[in-house]
């Protein structure tokens, strides 16, 4: 299987401090990953480099069948290559009302001349009521995404992120602050978004990461400890010492 | 523009029905076509509170709806004037010096002209050459162009350094700040090429319309601020009321966020900044001749502050409010600066509101942003249901979306 990203020899420094230390990750066009690892094993910035927020020191980000560098791109330009990432904190414009908010997703044209004199076509606006109506908001489209409930905003995030039919997923902590029934929602939709695309999930509570029934990599350091099923790492005496011998 | 755009916006039909009304009425209250009960000069008044509404809009739609707080478009709006005060002058001292030069035996050569010209207005700084910024102010279609393309330009390249390097916040509004200062200091210079501190004057009077009376050109004036107001109040609500609006309030909102969609923040907040520094042009082009004179303070960053303070009391994130808000301060200002204020006498000290209108507003700044923070068009907003739902109570879950009590009720 032919990777769709791959990081290899990565390394950032912040202030002296090597957050991210030689990394190197890669993963298929269509698969599932959890990223797990202890506070500032580098999870985040491992994102953050992805998605072109932070440029690293040196090492290389390759993204598509044509391996184009992500270093030279800017966080916009990534995005419209196809990667999209989902914040721990539900992200949605409050002010604004779910069609809004998910028209603003919508894979279209994005150069401001062209978003000015956008009209709304009806195919677009089938894809919206189709998206509402798989994250269970076809009641809610004309409401402002700030009346929504915690959950619902999630729901309208992970609806957005389809809109933007991302190649690559990037999901940071989806379960966080969700019920058991939402969990196991937002397990399903994972696992079958990784039919069709990769989906990397950074995620601390191994009872979801299980549930997943996924590779797993686990960083620390900056860099990869161990990799394979979770079974396997679990038993990696270096990921129990990481884990547990502090 | 189709007709679904002002069907989907039926407060910008209402707002062009009552500039309408507003222009009609006091047309046939004016001296010129009417019954002389406003006079000339109330009626310049009201033609410059036209163009005041029209650079609201355009700040409104840069810092109410795309979240830049621009503390230098009063700049632009000053060298809008200042380009169309050019023309002005130059064609205004070339009849008179024509005039004076026809009655010598042989006919003035061209450069007779020009050096007549350049003493009559540079005579003031003690210069008698015409800067090189002057080239072409002979000529009325350049010098119009000019006013729109030199702020545009200018706003392109200072948006370009500070949004590229991502300057936000306060940060870039003392950048703006900085940048307005230091050009009213250099416009403040007798070599600056705008006559220093003297500024440019006599610009109410419109060369070639000497026989027409002020009164009539007043009406013009207004006229034409009046159709400036309309048109670039139905731009602005075109540009907000479509998708490109809500990529600006989502940059105002979460910039982060946006660029994740994959938008290039940079370009969009570039696009809008541009744009209202070349709606605040045109306000200042049409001012300016209705006040007669303009000089570097002017263009202070003190009137880009106040120009802020207009939008944040009229209401901001709605384009009504930015002209309600214009309109309201700004001539219950000149009211209260007018001296016509009656002196409100507390027995052991008499206000005199001349001194004591800055200390009244800010006031009113202060109790508008603690008492109601969406400004004079909020309270409008209780008829058109645009209030956001009251969600009282205590939250039952984490984070700032989660359900609250009162809404589990129901």
């Amino acid at each position: 299987m032919s990777s769709l990203l791959e990081v290899s020899g990565v390394t950032v420094t912040f202030d002296g401090f090597r957050a991210i230390n030689n990394l190197s990750f890669q993963i298929g066009t269509a698969e599932l990953r959890a990223v797990i690892g202890p506070n500032g094993a580098g999870k985040t910035t491992f994102m953050d480099i992805v998605t072109g927020k932070t440029k690293p020191d040196s090492g290389q980000v390759l993204f598509g069948e044509n391996s184009v560098s992500l270093l030279k791109l800017s966080e916009a330009q990534i995005a419209r290559a196809g990667i999209g990432r989902k914040f721990q904190r539900p992200t949605v414009f409050e002010d604004q009302s779910v069609e809004d908010n998910l028209l603003l997703a919508l894979k279209a044209l994005r150069s401001p001349w062209s978003v000015l004199f956008y009209t709304r076509k009806p195919a677009h606006m089938a894809r919206v009521a189709t998206l509402a109506a798989e994250v269970g908001l076809a009641d809610a489209l004309p409401r402002k995404a700030g009346e929504l409930s915690h959950g619902q905003k999630q729901w309208l995030e992970i609806g957005m992120l389809l809109a933007q039919e991302p190649r690559l997923l990037l999901v940071d902590e989806p379960a966080a602050g969700m019920t058991v029934g939402e969990r196991e929602q937002t397990t399903a939709l994972l696992v079958n978004l990784a039919k069709t695309r990769a989906v990397v999930v950074v995620e601390h509570d191994m009872e979801f990461v299980r549930r997943l029934n996924c590779k797993v990599t686990v960083l620390h350091e900056g860099s990869v400890l161990a990799e394979g099923t979770l079974d396997h790492v679990t038993k990696n005496q270096d990921v129990i010492d990481v884990y547990l011998g502090r | 523009m189709t007709q679904g755009f002002l069907a989907k916006n039926p407060s910008v039909l209402i707002f062009l029905a009552i500039l309408a009304l507003f222009t009609l009425g006091t047309t046939l209250l004016s001296e010129a076509y009417g019954v002389a009960f406003l006079s000339t000069s109330f009626v310049k008044t009201l033609g410059k509170t036209l163009c005041l509404c029209l650079i609201a809009v355009a700040m409104d739609l840069v810092w109410g709806y795309a979240g830049i707080l621009s503390l230098g478009h009063f700049a632009f709006f000053g060298l809008g004037g200042y380009m169309i005060g050019m023309w002005l002058m130059y064609a205004r001292t070339e009849e008179i010096v024509l005039a004076s030069l026809s009655n010598s035996p042989l006919p003035a050569t061209p450069q007779e002209v020009s050096d007549g010209i350049a003493t009559q207005i540079f005579g003031v700084v003690g210069g008698s050459d015409l800067p090189l910024i002057w080239s072409f102010a002979g000529s009325l279609p350049i010098q119009l162009a000019l006013a729109v393309l030199i702020p545009g330009l200018l706003a392109l390249i200072f948006g370009w350094l500070a949004f590229r390097s991502r300057v936000t916040g306060v940060y870039l509004s003392i950048l703006t700040q900085a940048f307005t200062l230091a050009l009213s200091l250099h416009l403040f210079q007798n070599d600056s090429g705008l006559r220093g501190n003297n500024g440019l004057s006599g610009l109410q009077n419109i060369p070639g319309l000497d026989a027409v009376p002020q009164a009539t050109v007043s009406i013009w004036f207004l006229w034409a601020s009046a159709a400036a107001l309309g048109l670039g109040y139905l731009a602005a609500a075109f540009t907000v009321s479509g998708k490109f609006g809500s990529v600006i309030k989502g940059i105002r909102d979460d910039e982060q966020r946006v660029r994740f969609l994959g938008y290039s923040v940079e370009s969009y907040k570039l696009f809008i900044f541009t744009l209202t520094a070349m709606i605040a042009a045109i306000a200042g082009v049409l001012y300016y001749p209705q006040a007669g004179i303009i000089n570097p303070a002017e263009i202070e960053p003190i009137a880009s502050i106040y120009l802020a303070v207009w939008v944040a009391i009229g209401g901001r994130g709605r384009l009504y409010g930015a002209v309600i808000g214009a309109a309201f301060v700004s001539l219950v200002s000149s009211w209260f600066t007018g001296g016509r204020a009656p002196d409100l006498n507390l027995g052991f000290y008499v206000v005199k509101w001349v001194d004591w209108w800055l200390v009244l507003l800010g006031l009113a700044f202060v109790l508008v942003t603690l008492y109601a923070p969406r400004g004079i068009a909020g309270t409008l907003d209780r008829f058109t249901h645009l209030l956001p739902p009251g969600r009282r109570g205590a939250p039952l879950g984490p984070g700032d979306g989660s359900l609250q009590e009162k809404e589990a009720d129901q």
